[in-house]
């Protein structure tokens, strides 16, 4: 399963996710410049990505938790900010695009 | 974070054993391992109370790896810790960052904070974690043009005098308490105070939620579904910004000052100007004492990296320990080091006050 991530800079690349791991951990795990101070604990929203090309929709709708860490995130865009540490690799999630947001 | 710290100290510099950045859960546990070996403890923490990432992050979360605790909060964890030094009567220095080091000519060293506290002491302790706690700067061109340009106008992260916000068209960012708590304490004396949220919806306190909607209902606050895009002015003098609602229309509006709260996050910050050796912003140390490659200069949990390292709160403690050891050496060079376990030592047992 593919997750195509567009790092600060825009530069993207694809990466191979895993079932069950978190896109967090894919990305950082693959050189993306992510924070994740917490450690995926829904608890600091530096794993914030844009999540682009319809794929929004595609996902479980965030918990009301992920909803309310994203209040301390910067450059929230509605529709499209998500916790990467919340949204967990499957087959359904494989070709996800995300862009990893400014921090 | 609101309060500008209290005079730190009477007697500076402040000559101790060891001094300690950091005040998270290793950093706090050295106290006690440095204590049993009677060596005394200064520590310095950007916070303004102790647990670093525990207490700022996750404080009601369940941590389930800690031996002996099956299940134990963030915040549970630092008060034990807490608990189990006291005997050893650390000095704590909140609010404070460390900002220089340098080494004198009698071998020691000398630790500088932001707000004027010395500490001399034969070793130094980096618990820093991933290093300090600092306000997220929301990605607006030219923001940092507008900081730090003096009481009550420009762009602050923190409310330090009240008073000097009266009369002023403020704009304040952000969904959580901070950002609600300064609406509701801002409103009365400001000129127009206008919040500015991604939602419509708030994760701060229920009340606080409540008093907000009620000043915008008598017309005392603004409050829009709007991002920041751009800030307006000559740097040092803000004079209005550019928002975007939530369909990307833009307008401009009148800004005296922008406050923007989006909680913390950690940047190494003044550590990586002490001189020691960084590697990816980590403190390379050798396994059997947890130094650095500057003799005296020790680091320990999150800040280190080793072979086979894991970032994990157990390891940490056990790298204290190691430390401990070794600083002794340093700081007592002609004592001799006595081993002793806490449950048959009643020397030990006495500094821990139990006997």
């Amino acid at each position: 399963m593919k997750i195509i991530g567009t790092d600060r800079e825009g530069n993207t690349k694809e990466v191979e996710g895993r079932d069950g791991w978190s896109v967090m951990e894919i990305l950082r795990d693959n050189g993306f410049d992510i924070a994740a101070e917490c450690g995926g604990a829904c608890a600091c929203a530096t794993c914030h990505v844009y999540v682009t090309d319809g794929w929004y929709d595609k996902l479980p709708a965030p918990s009301d938790a992920e909803i309310d860490m994203l209040d301390m995130a910067l450059a929230v865009e509605p529709g499209s900010s998500r916790l990467s540490c919340q949204i967990i690799c499957s087959d359904e999630t494989d070709g996800i695009k995300v862009t990893v947001a400014p921090e | 974070m609101t309060d500008a710290p209290a005079a730190a100290n009477s007697g500076n510099p402040i000559e101790t054993d060891v001094a300690i950045i950091g005040a998270g859960p290793i950093g706090l546990f050295a106290v006690f391992e440095l204590g049993l070996l009677d060596l005394k403890c200064h520590l310095i923490d950007i916070l303004d109370r102790p647990g670093g990432q525990c207490t700022e992050l996750y404080p009601e979360k369940p941590i389930y790896d800690i031996p002996g605790l099956p299940i134990v909060t963030g915040q549970e964890l630092v008060d034990r810790l807490m608990e189990q030094i006291k005997p050893f009567d650390p000095q704590f220095h909140f609010g404070e960052m460390a900002t220089s080091l340098e080494k004198l000519d009698d071998g020691r060293w000398k630790l500088k904070t932001d707000q004027g506290t010395e500490i001399i002491a034969p070793v130094i302790v980096i618990a820093a974690g991933a290093g300090s706690f600092q306000p997220k700067r929301p990605p607006v061109p030219g923001i940092e043009t507008f900081e730090n340009a003096g009481d009550g106008i420009g762009v602050h992260y923190a409310v330090r005098k009240m008073e000097t916000f009266r009369g002023k068209n403020i704009l304040i960012a952000g969904g959580g308490d901070s950002a609600l708590d300064w609406v509701i304490n801002l409103a009365p004396l400001a000129k127009t105070l206008t919040l500015v949220h991604h939602r419509d919806g708030f994760r701060a306190a229920q009340h606080s939620v409540n008093q907000m909607r009620e000043l915008e209902a008598a017309g005392k606050v603004k409050f829009h579904v709007a991002s920041v895009k751009a800030l307006h002015g000559e740097p040092g003098k803000l004079t209005g910004v550019t928002l975007a609602g939530a369909d990307k229309s833009e307008w401009q509006h009148d800004a005296d000052v922008f406050l923007p709260f989006f909680g913390l996050t950690i940047k190494l910050g003044p550590i990586a100007e002490f001189g020691i050796n960084l590697h990816e912003n980590l403190i390379p140390v050798d396994t059997a004492r947890f130094e650095s490659q500057t003799p005296g200069i020790f680091a320990i949990g999150d800040i280190n990296t080793y072979t086979g390292k894991l970032k994990l709160i157990l390891s940490g403690f056990h790298e204290a320990a190691l430390m401990a050891q070794a600083a002794f050496h340093i700081a007592r060079p002609n004592e001799k080091l006595r081993f002793q376990y806490t449950t048959s030592s009643s020397n030990l047992q006495k500094k821990l006050g139990v006997n």
